[in-house]
C-alpha cells in the first residue's frame, strides 16, 4: 500500500475514506473509539468512513452502519409481536426489543397485552437497558412516550442521524420551520412527521432525496439545504 | 494420442490463448453500492465472469437453531444464474454451490468481527450473472466489497484469485480454457492488508516448485485488486477515488 500515508488515507485526495484493514498508525494514549481496533501491527480501521483523529481519540466514523441500541436512546419501535405480558418491538436494530407490561403504555390484565398495545402499532419508546448480546429492553415510562396514533414514520440511515441534526439541533428547527410539521427524531434511524398531509408529504420527500444520498458523505451540506430550504 | 494433454494453450514465448503472459490477471472492474435496497453490494466483472454481491443484516437469526450465543453467523449463498453458462444450470443449491457457500463463509468469517453480533445472522447472496472460470474467487472477492459497503466490521478484506497449470506452465488467474484442459488449479484468498491466508484449496498435482510459484503469482495479484475496491468503495461512499 505504498500510496496510503500513515492514516490509512490516500496522498493527494481531499475525502480520506478509510476502508476495512487500513492501517491506522500507533495508538499514542489515545482512545479507540468507533471502527478502529489495535492490532500487534498498530491500529487498523475496521469499517468503510471518515477518520477522525485528535489527541484523545481516534475513530472512523462509518458511512453506512446498523443502529446498534444503547441506554437513554430515545427509539420509535413497532409491535411485531404480543405475549401474555410483554411485546416484542422492531426498533431498526439487528434484534427485536422487549417491552414487559410493567413498562408499558398502560395497565392490563395477564393475557390482556393486545388491548393496549397490537401487532403493527408504532410507539415512541427509550431503551432502558441493553446486554452483553445486544439484547434490549425498552420502556415507555417517561416523558413524551407514548403510542403514535397519527402521522407517519419514516427512516433514515442512523450514521446521517449524528451528521445531520448533530449542530445544536439547527437543522431540525429549520426543517419545522420550513414544513411547519411536528418531527420527533430517534436514534435509531426513524423520525416521527405529524401535521397537515401536504406538510407531510414535503417532510417525506426530502427525506427520500436524502435517503438517495445518504451513501455519500460529501454530500452533507446539500442534505442539510433539503431540509431547511423553504420549498422543497 | 488425443486428450486434453494435447491442448496448446501457452506458446514458447510464454504468451496465453488470450495474449496474456504467466504471471496477468484477467481484466478488473469493481464496483460497490449497485443494488440499493440491500445493506452493502457489489458487483465484480473478472475477465469473462459477472457476479453481484449484496449483504443483508445483521439481523435476528432464524431458525433459532442456527443462532450462535457468542457471535454472528454469516448465511452465505452462493449462486450461478441458469443463463450463466452456456449450458443451462438447473435453478437451486446443488452440491457444488453448498460447497462453495461454505469456503466462502469460512474464509469471510476470519475477517467479520461476528463476535460484536452475538445470536444474530448476516445474510451474504453472491449470484453469478456469467460465468468463464474463477467465479468463485470473484464470489468471495464481491462478498467482502459488499461486506465493507454494508459497514459490517471487518479486520481486513478478503481478495481471492486462482493460479494453475498448463502444458507444465504455473499460470495466474486461469480462463475457461486453461481451467477445462488445465492440470492444475489452486484458488487461495488473502487479507489484502496483512497477506493471512483464509482460504486455500487445490485441484490437480503440483510440485512443491510449482506450489511455491502458483502461491507467488496469487500473493502478487492481490494489490491492484486491492486498490479497485479501496476505489469502488470510495466512489460509492463519497470518497475522491
Amino acid at each position: 500500500m505504498s500510496d496510503q500515508n500513515a492514516h490509512g488515507g490516500r496522498d493527494g485526495r481531499g475525502t480520506r475514506l478509510a476502508t476495512p484493514g487500513a492501517m491506522l498508525g500507533a495508538r499514542e494514549g489515545r482512545r479507540l473509539g468507533h471502527g478502529v481496533v489495535e492490532t500487534d501491527s498498530g491500529l487498523i480501521a475496521t469499517k468503510v468512513g471518515v477518520i477522525h483523529s485528535d489527541e484523545k481519540l481516534i475513530s472512523v466514523l462509518p458511512t453506512h452502519t446498523r443502529y446498534t441500541p444503547r441506554p437513554d436512546d430515545l427509539g420509535i419501535g413497532v409491535v411485531e409481536a404480543v405475549q401474555s405480558n410483554l411485546w416484542f418491538l422492531d426498533i431498526n436494530a439487528p434484534f427485536n426489543a422487549l417491552l414487559p407490561m410493567s413498562l408499558g403504555p398502560g395497565k392490563a390484565e395477564f393475557g390482556g397485552a393486545r388491548n393496549v398495545l397490537n401487532v403493527g402499532q408504532t410507539v415512541l419508546c427509550r431503551i432502558q437497558e441493553v446486554d452483553e448480546t445486544h439484547s434490549s429492553v425498552v420502556t415507555m415510562k417517561g416523558l413524551g412516550l407514548r403510542r403514535v396514533d397519527s402521522g407517519l414514520v419514516e427512516s433514515l440511515p442512523p450514521h446521517l442521524m449524528q451528521t445531520l441534526f448533530s449542530d445544536g439541533g439547527s437543522a431540525l428547527k429549520a426543517l419545522k420551520a420550513s414544513t411547519q410539521c411536528r418531527v420527533v427524531l430517534a436514534e435509531n434511524g426513524r423520525m416521527w412527521i405529524d401535521g397537515s398531509s401536504d406538510s407531510i408529504t414535503d417532510v417525506v420527500a426530502r427525506i427520500a432525496r436524502i435517503r438517495s444520498m445518504a451513501r455519500d458523505i460529501s454530500n452533507r451540506d446539500d442534505m442539510l439545504a433539503i431540509l431547511s430550504k423553504e420549498v422543497a | 494420442m488425443g486428450g486434453y494433454g494435447d491442448v496448446q494453450m501457452i506458446d514458447e514465448n510464454g504468451i496465453r490463448v488470450d495474449g496474456r503472459t504467466a504471471g496477468d490477471i484477467r481484466p478488473v472492474e469493481i464496483r460497490a453500492g449497485v443494488i440499493p435496497v440491500a445493506d452493502g453490494s457489489a458487483e465484480v466483472i473478472w475477465g469473462g465472469n459477472h457476479v453481484v454481491a449484496a449483504v443483508y443484516g445483521p439481523m435476528e437469526a432464524h431458525p433459532r437453531k442456527i443462532q450462535k450465543q457468542d457471535r454472528a453467523v454469516l448465511d452465505v449463498r452462493y449462486n450461478m444464474a441458469p443463463f450463466s453458462t452456456t449450458d443451462r444450470i438447473r435453478p437451486g443449491f446443488n452440491r457444488r454451490s453448498r460447497e462453495i457457500s461454505k469456503v466462502t463463509a469460512e474464509a469471510l468469517e476470519t475477517v467479520v468481527l461476528t463476535e460484536l453480533y452475538p445470536r444474530s445472522k448476516i445474510r451474504v447472496e453472491i449470484e453469478v450473472l456469467t460465468a468463464e472460470a474463477g467465479t468463485r474467487c470473484a464470489g468471495i472477492t464481491a462478498a467482502s466489497v459488499a461486506l465493507a459497503d454494508a459497514g459490517i466490521p471487518m479486520t481486513d478484506m478478503v481478495i481471492s484469485v486462482a493460479s494453475g497449470k498448463i502444458n507444465g506452465t504455473v499460470v495466474c488467474d486461469l480462463n475457461k480454457e486453461e481451467d477445462n484442459y488445465g492440470e492444475a488449479d489452486l484458488p487461495m484468498g488473502i487479507c489484502a492488508n496483512s497477506g493471512d491466508l483464509v482460504f486455500l484449496q487445490m485441484d490437480g498435482d503440483l510440485s512443491p516448485e510449482e506450489f511455491q510459484q502458483a502461491w507467488d503469482y496469487n500473493m502478487e495479484s492481490i494489490a491492484p485488486v486491492h486498490e479497485l475496491m479501496i476505489d469502488a468503495l470510495e466512489k460509492a461512499n463519497g470518497g475522491d477515488s
